[in-house]
Parts: structure tokens; C-alpha cells; sequence
């Protein structure tokens, strides 16, 4: 770990001001992932900014009928909250199968949603990554790639995003709340905060400098069956391979809404609207879920060891479907 | 960088390089060696320590970061002659072998025992808002965050049952 | 008061059976347990010596080539560092095999893998030390590696004098009723002892004293001897409590020679403690390997060919192979049989011995072959492997010193209800989940190696016991204080015993399943002695003498021990193995029972139930060796399930080189484990009449994993780990049912 400045921020304000003026700044909460890539150097801060106690804790009712959960709340609280573990099962659900009971007590929301991938050659900083070497190349295309993503990636990066509770909180809409160093404030779709890699793997997100991540927005709960299906490598303590969050609401025996989104597959928690309208006024059958894979994965693409993950896929997300529609979860 | 905490019941001022993490306080600045190093990533548990009655990877925190708070570590739990009842179980059950990961579980246990009283669901819990049930499957899923290579598992499962109430 | 002893012809009785103090065998709690689960039993990196300085391992960032230079101006510059130690001469390629009594290949100039340690930065903190090491800038000359294992394969070398033929496979083979012909893969594996390596040295004088965490702590302090060119009187190892070490720790690894050149260097103590990815990269790994199989069976099932050819990887000049035919040389019978091993040259890091080198993967492969073969006999697994028991060794038509195999298999299927199982794949869906049921057979060499002690009754009426032997989990310090407990008739309270460290009597060492029976041979062998003594004291025959409750009786007298014996009475015992190692096949053996459920959708699989019935001569402590048992099974869950050590085939290098991605099983992928021991004494193995038990239980574990993955789903994986990979395109419709 290279030696950095160690500071602590009074407010979100002041927090996002002192990160606009220095090079190389970190902000850090839980640290979780930010210790991790410290300790090998991946993460190099010249500044780490203390957010951890900052009051950015709270769970609040919105005013229509949503959920503001502030960024430093803990994976564990959150998943305790008793508002999300009756509306927003899918939410509980996925951060339960994250991590561990010690990790979920110090992980915080907006940490979780800026995690990095666990990509083998991000880890080494010997090998070629485009994502922490702009233009050393990706290692990971021709090499060990069981892990890697199957939708979404490029020529320079087919690493996944790590997130569970990213991915359920992509099926259920959430929106993310800024502080920018400015003082002013402002609001992103979850979906439109990531940026996919294309030629620029380092850049994940459409976060700018010195923004903070203050809270997270759910909007108010539609209802229907939740399901987080994670399956993963072993039965618990490990990243998805492929997770499916769903939020499916029946009416007279078709599928009335559908919120679906899907982890392990892409460099971001995917969501594909095309594959929801798709479902939306069916009637369940083996036969749509098929249609729905289809439309899923037309653009997929292996790499090799991760070519299982597309027939995984295919099979997690009818299998979630399923159960949703009324079959066994 | 200077710093006020507790740990164990016992006030402490050190004076750290902001990159020390709470672990290696513990070993290094306090010779409190209960506490493991087994991966310094957060991938193993043997660090776990309770953080205002919390469990966590003591290797993924910065000490610093820690000014006020109150830490227990395994040897503010019992020693011997006067083991915490986990403590004890886990001698009786034979809930170890190597015994290095052990710290990191009973601290884990420990606080885990008070995440179910509390009501807090896990991965295996059928129903997020029932008061969860300490079944084998709850156990072991609440524990999997403490690797153990020796594979004392399943009498972990059985010194944690006894002491959170006996079998479901 | 020295004893020899050597293990010439089969002990008629012990001792063990006649003391009845019933502490021997006794489920007794481990004696050292208060200290483990209260965190004050210290680990090597744990001492903590006066202006202590912290060294941290560089490796190479590549995978083979040379060193072309070390900028050590890179990070001196840089506050708290104090030295970079870049001795190129001693420095060790990789760590010392089990039991070499020489130092490992030292220089480090030229580099043969990945994350071989090429120096060590040492400043005054660990932090400082860390981002130095980090940040040293190493130049080097790449050169083009050997990384691809089965773009190698066809290189293969036969290692030396291990191939074995007596009739004609081939021949038995063609006219087989039924055969099976195929290959299994295994791939390379960690130890991932949870202590990671770690030496502590000082220097006093011209003596090292080093704390390390190792296994054998007589071949190690032989091995740094040798590689400091130190007189072996000069170097004192000590390692009290040892985090695990499953193989990895048997030889001394890179940090302690860096740790003790930088003491050297610098005149301050020096730890150095490995990271979790130096702990993968540069010390030890099991070799994956190729196992060829072929069986050969008549209509009756019985045996007439057995092959089991076996490649592997290994460093240049060392010639460690896994010997995965170990057992399947003796197991069963069969007149036409062929065995050998074939090395492959690869620049990747050392294989060498972890838990039970041989049997843990070459039982994967055999009794996955028999699970085939039952299937193609349309015979009870169970039943074909009864059937193939042979009277005696089939090459060497030696005895079996002592052998419960039938027994385990059918006191094993009872218990777990082997009868009610479906043969038939895929017979049974529960829900989403495919159950199916497998067995396989155990079976584990026993050894005895050298070993001393010394045991020494107090005036006070205690009784100490010291030998270099190590407890690395294995419940060394409880099984030795019950040995002499039993035989001075002391409770076990009353009993010290004082491990790790060498200027205690030369040990076997913790490896093989020998240390129990061996350590424990020689505290048996001190306490005989012992009892001798007070025989004499007492004026009387030994065989008249009881001990018992601290008194010593002898016919009408009764004198407590404190009263007799004024000055401390000291007896040192060496036991050698001798006639009866070559005079009979002496093995473990037991029976794995394993119901899994396999997703129809996912083909996640999950262990439901596993039980083990085992025999290996007197248990000792009935807990710790059950406790011994769980950990193989469960290594031989990860093994079956989970644990992949991945390599680059372009930069040689470990890919998931941590413990978030090489995955050991956690808590919820094991169920409650039951285990049972079957009564048993074995006269050929020592005086305990014991045998090893800490890899009788990984031997055949993952094989019925396996087997009952092919039952609940009928798919038959053949590369381990059986991953949801490589089930998912095979899976069947759960609507077929």
C-alpha cells in the first residue's frame, strides 16, 4: 500500500469539494474492496478522503412510496431494513448472497455499486488490463476467462461487475443521488451511471471528479414475485457465475409486468428491455422462456472457458421465470 | 497519524501510519495475536473481530479509521479458566484443529448468535420475516464467511447450535 | 536412560491394553484447546523479539527467464525501509521436499516460475516493508516458457524406477468379460493451510534460532543448516503451534532462508510472513495429473487386469511425482497389473506432497473406475469391490498386517442405508434436485518413521514429555499426554508435553498419517521405561507393577510416585521402523458413503449426507481422529467440487491465486459428517498396535462424491472438479422422469 493523505470529510459537500482539487483521490467507507486493491497496489490514492461517518446512514421513506437509502447504510442493514425485506424481497435476497456476515456489516451501498471486478488480470499487476493499464491490453480474452463476461464486453475488456445488490437493484429501477463538488446535487438511473468498456475500460462509470454517491432511490414497490438466483461456484462466500433478479407480476394468468435483470454476465448489472415487453402480456410457457433467452443472449458471445455461461444463462433465467409464474422457486 | 480506541474494555493512544489496518494494530502495536492473518483480503475470516458488537474483517479496515469506536477481540472474550460459553463449546465439540481460524470463528459466533436474536434473515431463510430459526443450514450459511481448512464444519455447526439453543 | 527400539517383528500386547486407566482411546478435549479458542496459543509470526524488523517477499513478475537487474535505489529512498536483500546465491528456488535432509535448489538469478522469490525488502514496519516490495523495480530477460501441460504432455519422462508389470494387461484387457479403459484429470491444488508460511529469525552469535512454521522440524533445521552452510548444532527451529500444514510445510520454504540472510545482514531478528498469493505462488502445489485407468473383469466380476498410469508436472531436477497408484497396487486383486508415472518438465511452482500424496487423486480415478465397471457388471458397487479383496499383496504376496476392508464397506452401507439406493441414473428428482447416491473405497498406506522422546516423571509427580514432534492440528499434544498418562497411570492433567522445538529429541515430524504412531511409539517406548524403573524401585517384576491414580502399586505395597522417586527420572526413547515395514502391507482402510443433489437447471451440486466408517488399527483419541476423518472428507469435497488452482498457459502464472478465488469449501457446502471407527488392532505397525489416520479419510472421498453425481444425474465427469460446467449440456430432462 503506497503511502497516501489521510483526511476526513464533515459533509457530503465538503467531501465532494476537497476531492475536485487533488490528484489521485479515493473516498473511502467500508473499505472493503478499496483495502483490497490498496494492499496490492492496484488502487494507488495519493488522498483517501474518510466518508465513514458521514450522516448518509438512514433507510427514509420517499414521498411516493419509494425508499431513499443512504450511501453509508451497510449491506447488512439494508438487508435487515424491515420496509425491504417486505417490498423489496428481490433486494434482500440479493444482498444475502453476497459476500459474508463480516463483509455485509461494513460494505456500504454506494461502495457496493463502485465495486471493481474481480477479473484474474485486473488482480495481477503484472499481467496486461486494459482496465488498470489503459493500453496494456486484456489479458483475459485469450486466457483464463471462465469468470468473464458474455454480454456487454469489448476487444479491450470482458470483465464483469461483481455486484448482487447492483443487479437487484437494477430489476427494480433505482436511481442514484450525487453530491457534485459544485454543492449541487444530482440524480442518475442505476442504469445510466455505468459505462460499458469499450475502448475505455477504465472508465466505469459517468461518475466525474469528486462526485459522491449519497443515497440510492428505489421507487415505490410494483408488487409481483421476487426472486434473487444466484448460482455460483459453491454454496456460499462467492461471485456469481450468473445471477438472475427477478420481479414478475401476473394478472389473470399472463405475465403483467416484468423486471428482470441479470449478474456475472456483463461488465454492469444487465437489464434488457427488449427481453421484458417480450414477457409482458404472455402466458407463461417453456416455449416464451425460450424467447426470452433468445433475445437475451442474440449478441452474446464466449470466450472460451466462459462459452458454459451462455447455456447457464439460458437455463438460470427459465428456471426464475418459472418459479416466478407460479412454479417452484 | 495519532488514535484513541478501545479495545477489550482497555483505552488505548497509538500513534500509526495511516496504512495500518485494525488487524495489524491488534498483532503488531498491541500484541493481541488472537486475531489471525490468514489472507489479509477479507477472503478467510481468521481476522474477525467484534466493532461496536459487530462482526467484521478486521484486515479490511483501515485503524485509523476506527478513533473512538470500541473493538473485542478474542481475548476480550474469555480466557482460560473463564471461557466464553463459545468458547467453551468449541473445546468441547472439538470445533477446531489447527486452531488459527478459530479467533475469527468464535468472534464470528459470537456476534452471528446476536444477528438471529435480532431477527436479521440469512441466504437460506424460507421467509425474510419470520424470526429465523437456527437450523444446521442457517448456522452454516451465517459461518461459510470463516474458512477452515482443517474442515472442523460440521463440530463448529454443533458447538454453535448447543450454545444458541440447542438443535432445530 | 535410552531405549531403541525397532519395529522388527509384530508386538504381541501392549501395554495400552492391560493399563486400563481408560484414558487411552478417550474422546478427551484437546489439552491445548483453552488456549487456541482464547487466541493465546502463538503462532510463529506471533513472537515478537526486540527491534524486530519486517521483510517482505518479492516475486518474479515473470514466468521464466533471468533476472537482469534489481534497482535497489528504487526503494531505499523510501521511509522505514531498511534493507533489499538480493542474495541471488542463497536464496531458495522453491521450498525442500518432505523429509530431504539437504537444502532445496538455492540461486535465484535464473527464473523457473512464477512468483519465485528473488528478494526480500526489509524496513521497520510491515507497511513500509510491503509498499517498498511493491514498488522495487525489477528488470528482467523473459525466455520462453513451459506452461502448457497438455501441449507437453507428449514429453513425458518415465520417473525413475516406478513402472511395474507382472503378466499382460493389454492381454487381460481384449478378453475381458467387461473393461473399462479411460482417463481421469486431476488439476493442481493448494494446501491453503490457513497459517500462511512464516519465519521469525534471529541470530545469536553464530547460532540461528528461527521461529517457522513448519512440520518436521528435524529435516527442516537439516535443510537450513545446509542452505546457510551452518553446522546443523547451529541452527535450533522452533514451531510451538502450527496453523495447519497438510504437505506444504513439510520442507523449509524461501521466507526462512530470507529471513535468516536478512537477520544475518542487518543484526536485528527479521520475520517474514508470505502473503496468501506468495503462499500459491511460490510454495508448494499438488500436481495435477493425468491418470490412466484399465480394468479388466471376468463374468463374475472378479479382477484379471489392473493398469493405472499416472503423468504429472513438476519443476526441473525435482523429481516428485504423485504417486497416485499407491494404493491401487495392493487394493485389489487381479493377476495382469501395470503401474507408472511420467513426469512432465513445466515452469511452474514446486509440486510436492500434499495430504495423502497419491491416494487423494489416484483414488478419484480408481474407484470412479470401479463405479464404472459395477455398472458395466451390473453388480453393487459395494459387492464388486468385496468380491476383488485379495488374500494377500497381489505382487509381493505379502500379508496384510491388519485389514477391516469388507468389514467398513458392509458395516458402512448398513449404516448409511446403502440397500434403499437406486441404480439406475437419474432415478430420483426431489424437487428440483436430482439425488443420487456413490461409495468408494479408502485406503491409505501406514508408515512408522524414526522418532524420540524424552519423558521425564517430576519429584512433584508430573510427568513432562519433550520431542521436537509438532502438533500442526492433528492432536498431537493430546494423544501424547494420553499415551503417558495411561502408562505412568497420571491424570492426564498431571502430563506436559512440550513440542516444536529442536532442542527437544529429533521427531518424526507431522506427515504421511506417521506422526501419531511414530511420536507416540517413542513416548510409549520412554514411559515402558519409565515403568522399568519403578518396577526396580519397588524391588518387584514390571509385569506385577500398576500405576495408577499418581500410586505405584506392587502386590501389597502402594507408594504414591512423588514419594518414590526423589530426583526427576528421565527415559529417552527412539522407535525405528524395522522388519515388519518390509514383512507386510500396512494400510488404513475404510468406506466413503455420499448422497448429492444436482440441480436440474443449474447442475449446482450439493452434498446432502457423507458418512465414513474407517479402521486404522486403536484410535487414540476417538474426537481428534474423528475431527482428522471430517477434514479429509472434507478435502475431499473440495476436491470433487471446487478447488481448481488455474494456470496461464502464456504467462505460467496462477490465476486465482487467493482464497476469493480458489475456492476451499466453506461451512455450507458441507453437511454434518458422520464418521465411525471399527474396532481394530495392527501388531505389525508399533507397539500401539495404531495406524495413521489424518489422510485415510481424504482416500477415496471425492471418488464417491462422483459417483454419486453419475447416479443422481447420469452424467459421469471424469475431470475433477466436477464444476456446473461441465454437467449443465449433459443434464437430463427432469420431465423424462
Amino acid at each position: 500500500m503506497k503511502a497516501f493523505d489521510y483526511q476526513r470529510a464533515d459533509s457530503a459537500q465538503a467531501a465532494a469539494a476537497m476531492a475536485a482539487n487533488a490528484q489521485g483521490v479515493r473516498f473511502i467507507a467500508g473499505g472493503t474492496n478499496l483495502l483490497d486493491l490498496m494492499k496490492l497496489e492496484i488502487e494507488r490514492p495519493e488522498t483517501v478522503i474518510d466518508i465513514s461517518r458521514l450522516p448518509l446512514d438512514a433507510i427514509e421513506d420517499t414521498e411516493d412510496g419509494g425508499l431513499r437509502i443512504g450511501a453509508l447504510v451497510t449491506n447488512s442493514d439494508l438487508a435487515a431494513d424491515a420496509r425491504v425485506r417486505r417490498d423489496y424481497e428481490v433486494l434482500a435476497r440479493a444482498l444475502l448472497s453476497g459476500a459474508s456476515g463480516q463483509l455485509r456489516n461494513k460494505a456500504t451501498t454506494g461502495g457496493n455499486l463502485l465495486q471493481r471486478t474481480r477479473c484474474f488480470y485486473f488482480y495481477n499487476r503484472a499481467m496486461p488490463c486494459n482496465k488498470r493499464e489503459p493500453g496494456s491490453g486484456c489479458a483475459a480474452l485469450e486466457g483464463r476467462n471462465r469468470i468473464h463476461a458474455i454480454l456487454g464486453g469489448s476487444e479491450h475488456c470482458i470483465a464483469t461487475h461483481p455486484s448482487d445488490m447492483a443487479v437487484a437493484m437494477m430489476a427494480l429501477g433505482a436511481s442514484v443521488e450525487i453530491q457534485s463538488p459544485d454543492g449541487k446535487t444530482k440524480t442518475l438511473a442505476l442504469s445510466e451511471l455505468y459505462r460499458l468498456p469499450g475502448d475505455t475500460p477504465h472508465l466505469e462509470t459517468e461518475l466525474e471528479q469528486g462526485d459522491l454517491i449519497t443515497g440510492v432511490v428505489l421507487p415505490a414497490p410494483v408488487g409481483g414475485r421476487q426472486i434473487y438466483r444466484k448460482v455460483r461456484d459453491r454454496a456460499s462466500y462467492a461471485f456469481a457465475l450468473v445471477s438472475v433478479a427477478a420481479v414478475i407480476g401476473l394478472e389473470d394468468g399472463k405475465i403483467g409486468s416484468a423486471q428482470l435483470a441479470f449478474g456475472g454476465l456483463a461488465p454492469m448489472p444487465w437489464r434488457n428491455s427488449d427481453l421484458e415487453d417480450a414477457l409482458i402480456g404472455q402466458t407463461p410457457s417453456p416455449e416464451l422462456w425460450g424467447r426470452a433467452a433468445d433475445i437475451l443472449l442474440a449478441d452474446a458471445k464466449g470466450h472460451g472457458e466462459n462459452d458454459f455461461k451462455i447455456a447457464l444463462a439460458r437455463r438460470t433465467l427459465a428456471h426464475v421465470l418459472d418459479a416466478a409464474c407460479g412454479g417452484e422457486k | 497519524m495519532h488514535l484513541t480506541l478501545t479495545v477489550n474494555g482497555t483505552e488505548h493512544a497509538l500513534d500509526l501510519d495511516p496504512r495500518t489496518s485494525l488487524l495489524d494494530m491488534l498483532r503488531d502495536h498491541l500484541d493481541l495475536t488472537g486475531s489471525k492473518k490468514g489472507c489479509d483480503h477479507g477472503q478467510c475470516g481468521a481476522c474477525t473481530v467484534l466493532l461496536n458488537g459487530r462482526r467484521i474483517n478486521s484486515c479490511l479496515s483501515l485503524a485509523v479509521m476506527h478513533e473512538g469506536d470500541e473493538i473485542t477481540t478474542i481475548e476480550g472474550l474469555g480466557e482460560e479458566g473463564k471461557l466464553s460459553p463459545l468458547q467453551a463449546a468449541f473445546v468441547a465439540h472439538d470445533g477446531y484443529q489447527c486452531g488459527y481460524c478459530t479467533p475469527g470463528q468464535i468472534c464470528s459466533a459470537t456476534a452471528m448468535l446476536g444477528e438471529v436474536e435480532a431477527g436479521w434473515p440469512s441466504h437460506v431463510s424460507d421467509n425474510l420475516e419470520d424470526q429465523p430459526q437456527l437450523t444446521d443450514a442457517e448456522i452454516s450459511e451465517r459461518m461459510s464467511g470463516n474458512l477452515c481448512r482443517c474442515s472442523a464444519y460440521p463440530n463448529i455447526v454443533d458447538a454453535i447450535s448447543e450454545v444458541g439453543g440447542g438443535r432445530k | 536412560m535410552d531405549v531403541n527400539f525397532k519395529m522388527d517383528k509384530p508386538v504381541e500386547r501392549s501395554l495400552l491394553d492391560t493399563t486400563n486407566q481408560n484414558i487411552i482411546s478417550r474422546p478427551l478435549d484437546r489439552i491445548e484447546g483453552p488456549l487456541k479458542v482464547s487466541g493465546r496459543a502463538k503462532y510463529s509470526a506471533e513472537f515478537k523479539l526486540p527491534n524486530m524488523a519486517h521483510g517482505v517477499l518479492v516475486g518474479a513478475a515473470i514466468g521464466k527467464g533471468r533476472v537482469k537487474e534489481i534497482d535497489v535505489k528504487s526503494v531505499e529512498a523510501l521511509p522505514g525501509v531498511l534493507m533489499v536483500v538480493t542474495d541471488t546465491e542463497k536464496f531458495l528456488r522453491n521450498p525442500a521436499q518432505g523429509m530431504d535432509t539437504e537444502a532445496p535448489k538455492q540461486g535465484v538469478t535464473s527464473i523457473d516460475y512464477f512468483g519465485q522469490p528473488i528478494a526480500l525488502v526489509v524496513a521497520e514496519t510491515f507497511e513500509a516493508a510491503r509498499n517498498a516490495a511493491n514498488a522495487l523495480s525489477v528488470t528482467y530477460e523473459d525466455a520462453e516458457g513451459r506452461f502448457d501441460f497438455d501441449a507437453r504432455i507428449d514429453t513425458a519422462k518415465p520417473k525413475k524406477d516406478s513402472e511395474k508389470n507382472q503378466g499382460d494387461v493389454d492381454d487381460a484387457m481384449r478378453s475381458a468379460h467387461a473393461n473399462v479403459d479411460a482417463k481421469w484429470t486431476t488439476p493442481s491444488q493448494s494446501s491453503a493451510a490457513m497459517e500462511p508460511h512464516a519465519s521469525l529469525a534471529h541470530w545469536e552469535g553464530q547460532k540461528l534460532v528461527l521461529y517457522g512454521s513448519y512440520q518436521m522440524l528435524s529435516s527442516n533445521r537439516l535443510q537450513l543448516a545446509d542452505a546457510m552452510g551452518l553446522d546443523p548444532e547451529d541452527v535450533r527451529i522452533l514451531a510451538h503451534y502450527v496453523g495447519g500444514g497438510f504437505g506444504a510445510k513439510l520442507g523449509i520454504g524461501p521466507e526462512s532462508v530470507a529471513a535468516a540472510v536478512a537477520a544475518k545482514d542487518l543484526g536485528r531478528p527479521v520475520r517474514v510472513v508470505m502473503t496468501r498469493q506468495q503462499v500459491f505462488e511460490a510454495t508448494v502445489r499438488r500436481s495435477n495429473t493425468v491418470q490412466h485407468l484399465q480394468l479388466a473383469a471376468d463374468a463374475e466380476g472378479r479382477l484379471t487386469g489392473v493398469s493405472h498410469e499416472t503423468i504429472t508436472g513438476n519443476l526441473e531436477g525435482e523429481d516428485f511425482s504423485e504417486p497416485a497408484s499407491a494404493a491401487t497396487q495392493f487394493l485389489y486383486s487381479g493377476a495382469n497389473r501395470r503401474f507408472g508415472n511420467e513426469i512432465v518438465l513445466m515452469d511452474q511452482v514446486l509440486a510436492g506432497s500434499m495430504r495423502a500424496p497419491g491416494e487423494a487423486v489416484g483414488m478419484l480415478a480408481l474407484e470412479g473406475a470401479m463405479d464404472e465397471l459395477a455398472e458395466l457388471l451390473d453388480v453393487d458397487p459395494v459387492e464388486l469391490r468385496k468380491r476383488n479383496i485379495p488374500e494377500r499383496h497381489p505382487t509381493s504376496d505379502l500379508p496384510f498386517s491388519s485389514r477391516s476392508l469388507a468389514e467398513c464397506l458392509e458395516i458402512g452401507a448398513r449404516d448409511f442405508g446403502w440397500s434403499k439406493r437406486k441404480s439406475a441414473p437419474a432415478s430420483t428428482l426431489e424437487g428440483e434436485w436430482w439425488i443420487g447416491h456413490g461409495m468408494a473405497t479408502a485406503a491409505r498406506s501406514n508408515m512408522l518413521i524414526k522418532s524420540s522422546a524424552r519423558v521425564t516423571l517430576q519429584p512433584d509427580g508430573r510427568a513432562l514429555v519433550e520431542t521436537d514432534m509438532t502438533d500442526i492440528g492433528t492432536g498431537t499434544y493430546t494423544i501424547l499426554a494420553q499415551i503417558a498418562a495411561e502408562l505412568l497411570g497420571l491424570p492426564i492433567d498431571a502430563v506436559d508435553i512440550h513440542l516444536g522445538d529442536t532442542n527437544f529429541p529429533p521427531a518424526s515430524g507431522s506427515g504421511g498419517s506417521f506422526g501419531a504412531a511414530s511420536a507416540g511409539t517413542s513416548v510409549y517406548l520412554a514411559c515402558e521405561k519409565l515403568r522399568q524403573t519403578i518396577a526396580e524401585k519397588l524391588g518387584g517384576e514390571v509385569e506385577d507393577l500398576v500405576l495408577s491414580d499418581g500410586m505405584a502399586r506392587m502386590g501389597n505395597t502402594s507408594e504414591p510416585l512423588s514419594e518414590l522417586i526423589a530426583e526427576p527420572l528421565e527415559a529417552t526413547a527412539t522407535v525405528e521402523p524395522g522388519e515388519t515395514g518390509k514383512a507386510f502391507v500396512q494400510a488404513g482402510f475404510g468406506a466413503h458413503f455420499a448422497e448429492v443433489a444436482v440441480h436440474a437447471h443449474t447442475g449446482e451440486v450439493r452434498v446432502r449426507r457423507m458418512e465414513g466408517t474407517f479402521a486404522a488399527g486403536r484410535i487414540l483419541n476417538e474426537k481428534t481422529a474423528i475431527s482428522q476423518c471430517f477434514g479429509g472428507m472434507v478435502f475431499g469435497i473440495g476436491t470433487a467440487l471446487t478447488e481448481d488452482m488455474m494456470h496461464d498457459h502464456r504467462y505460467g502464472h496462477i490465476v486465482n491465486r487467493d482464497l476469493a478465488e480458489y475456492h476451499l469449501p466453506v461451512n455450507a457446502d458441507v453437511p454434518q459428517l458422520k464418521v465411525k471407527f471399527l474396532e481394530e488392532r495392527d501388531h505389525a505397525a508399533n507397539p500401539l498396535l495404531a495406524k495413521g489416520i489424518g489422510e485415510l479419510g481424504i482416500s477415496g472421498a471425492g471418488a464417491a462424491i462422483a459417483n454419486a453425481i453419475y447416479n443422481a444425474c447420469g452424467v459421469r465427469v471424469r475431470d475433477y472438479p466436477i464444476t456446473l460446467d461441465k454437467l449443465i449440456d449433459h443434464l437430463p430432462d427432469p420431465k423424462g422422469l
